[in-house]
């Protein structure tokens, strides 16, 4: 078990600790140079811009797929044939391949023969990803939106099946409006699966690299050149192997710290309700 | 508060070829009253309730508030309050908040709502919760809460209880039983309480309506229920353990019950016979309450001497298993010295008799809680 781990896990990485710490000139040839690699990397200003559009990006593909998944969700039949229907439906685009989305979105959008972009092109719309960094984005963005929305879509919508009908009923007799309903009863009752979603789709969207590769390999220019991008571009076509691998050991502690900040805030999501049981068990 | 007539309605959950799960009912609930709805778990109780409440539409008839036709409203358009069976609180909100949420809804002006949230948190001793958070309170100060949540509008037409004390401890029960009883008193709000538990409905109730496969079969005050059931499951489902039930045929005097016989009151003789002379094949049954037998001296002219079975100490007074004419039956024991084996002589006096027959009470033509 133990070898196990070794092998996946502590060997690989500790390869990465070795390079970062050393100029490779040949796989002969090697010079420790100590932490040099991590400051300038750390200095580096493109990998300042190409973080600063990850956050961007993660923050766009948060702000977009949770409400709006959430109300898929609350759009959705509770039962019969519709609704699965509508969980067909909507599982269908999670089981298509990283690489196809990028592919199928590549040929959508193209104004010659893509449909999206026949279709912007009649309505007097100029769209081409391959030269404008705006259209670059939007369709990196819209895709993913496409691709994953879905997912938050199911979670919200086993959340909300996991609501006592009982609820319903105590606020029909109390007279709550729409809104209350959804203010007082469905949101705190989602609070669990939306931060589930929340830590899925940020580390997911922060760690896209298939889709934006596969468009335009992260142009125009740097436009959708993101961490992971970056990180490629240094490692296998530059052959930076210190850099990179000093560079791959930050993004490890990003990805890292974010993960234990928001599992923080699940388990206190959690907390209160976990509490009140303990409180009642003697 | 408002009167509630029930006309010819009925529901079934499923298409025509279902069985009635309330069957057609016609009954008025009096303004202001205190009404419990007591049977075992499926026989309609609960059905009533949603139909009162407007959860459910009924299959068949007609619902009136104080004469208006309320068939096809919702809850809200009804006006009604409702406590569930288990807290149902809004999460997020403080004890304050939930209970001001119904008033809020509506409109209420700020200073009412607090001088109301303040009254009803009094009366259900909640005062000190008021500013905490409902999430994470024990479970028994959650129901507190959602019961105050179904008593703080004052112009409800009817608050209705689900079985609204399941998750409270047995001694909070009894107080909180009484504070609605207390809170009934107080605003002179029609209440609906629906139970299983017959002690919970008979403490409580003015009128207890007791169900069965969604028959309402009587509708009465407790001691009614207790005293003259109108059939032989109220009988035997009051009361605990419940009244003796033994089946018998019409004699001269009175009664024959395998081997025994029993002297009955002219009158109720006279009146049954009367019923059977239009059912001729139905059967009769005798009842009487453990409570009523008496034990007595073996030379008693009335006494009847049966075989005892078993004795079951119960504290306070014994309970006898007795066989008569081939019947088990229970007597209460309170005094004197119980025997160990043998046969006990017994009295049952015969204005403790109750006689049924096809499972229905045979009134005396004087008898006004008598069921045609």
């Amino acid at each position: 078990m133990l070898l196990c781990v070794a092998f996946s896990a502590v060997l690989p990485l500790m390869t990465i600790v070795n390079y970062s710490v050393q100029d490779i000139i040949s796989p002969t040839q090697k010079v420790f140079v100590g932490t040099e690699w991590f400051q300038s990397v750390l200095r580096d200003p493109e990998l300042h811009a190409a973080l600063l559009r990850q956050l961007l990006f993660c923050g766009c593909v948060l702000l977009i797929q949770l409400p709006l998944g959430m109300a898929v969700a609350l759009a959705m039949p509770a039962q019969g044939w519709r609704a699965s229907l509508a969980l067909v439906l909507l599982a269908l685009p999670l089981l298509v391949p990283w690489n196809v989305v990028g592919t199928v979105w590549q040929v959508f959008a193209r104004e010659d023969i893509g449909l999206l972009g026949q279709l912007l092109l009649r309505a007097g719309i100029h769209y081409n990803y391959a030269a404008v960094a705006r259209d670059a984005w939007l369709t990196v963005l819209l895709m993913d939106v496409w691709h994953w929305t879905p997912l938050v879509a199911l979670l919200c919508y086993a959340g909300l099946r996991a609501i006592p009908e009982v609820y319903y009923h105590a606020a029909a007799v109390d007279g709550a409006s729409r809104y209350a309903v959804f203010r007082y009863i469905q949101l705190p009752k989602l609070r669990g699966v939306l931060m589930i979603a929340v830590l899925l789709r940020l580390m997911d969207s922060f760690m896209i690299y298939t889709e934006p590769f596969v468009l335009t390999g992260g142009g125009p220019g740097n436009a959708t050149t993101f961490l992971s991008q970056y990180l490629t571009q240094k490692a296998v076509g530059q052959f930076d192997l210190g850099p990179a691998a000093a560079f791959s050991l930050v993004y490890f502690l990003i990805i890292l710290v974010m993960c234990f900040v928001l599992y923080g805030l699940l388990q206190q999501a959690d907390g209160p309700a976990a509490a009140a049981g303990r409180r009642q068990a003697p | 508060m408002a009167r509630i007539d029930f006309v010819d309605l009925a529901h079934r959950y499923g298409g025509s070829d279902t069985p009635w799960a309330l069957q057609p009912l016609t009954m008025t609930w009096e303004e202001g009253g205190a009404y419990a709805l007591l049977g075992p778990s499926g026989c309609g109780k609960t059905t009533l309730l949603k139909l009162v409440s407007g959860l459910l539409t009924p299959t068949r008839g007609r619902l009136l508030f104080d004469g208006r036709d309320v068939t096809a409203l919702g809850p809200r358009a009804r006006n009604i309050a409702q406590v569930f069976q288990f807290p149902v609180l809004y999460d997020t909100m403080s004890v304050f908040d939930n209970l001001a949420f119904p008033l809020r809804n509506r409109g209420w002006p700020e200073p009412d709502v607090r001088r109301r949230v303040q009254e009803v948190a009094e009366l259900l001793e909640l005062s000190g919760d008021l500013p905490l958070q409902a999430r994470g309170l024990p479970a028994d100060v959650q129901q507190r809460i959602s019961l105050g949540r179904g008593l703080v509008r004052t112009d409800v037409a009817v608050v209705l209880l689900d079985e609204p004390l399941t998750v409270i401890d047995p001694h909070l029960k009894w107080l909180l039983r009484r504070k609605l009883k207390q809170v009934h008193a107080q605003l002179k709000v029609s209440l609906i309480y629906v139970t299983h538990d017959q002690v919970e409905a008979l403490t409580f109730a003015d009128l207890v309506v007791l169900m069965e496969s969604g028959r309402v079969l009587q509708v009465g005050t407790p001691e009614a229920l207790y005293a003259a059931p109108a059939h032989t499951f109220v009988g035997h489902f009051i009361g605990s353990p419940g009244m003796n039930l033994l089946p018998c045929e019409l004699a001269e005097h009175g009664v024959r019950i395998g081997a025994d016989t029993l002297r009955l009151d002219p009158p109720l003789l006279a009146a049954a016979r009367r019923m059977l002379a239009t059912t001729p094949a139905a059967a009769c049954t005798l009842g009487f309450r453990p409570e009523a037998a008496r034990l007595c001296a073996a030379t008693d002219p009335d006494a009847l001497a049966v075989p005892l079975v078993s004795v079951q100490p119960l504290g306070t007074h014994w309970l006898l298993r007795v066989s008569i004419g081939g019947h088990p039956a229970w007597v209460r024991a309170a005094d004197g010295v119980v025997p160990a084996a043998g046969r006990v002589p017994l009295r049952l006096p015969s204005s403790a008799l109750v006689l049924f027959v096809a499972g229905r009470r045979v009134a005396m033509p004087a008898d006004p809680s008598a069921v045609a």
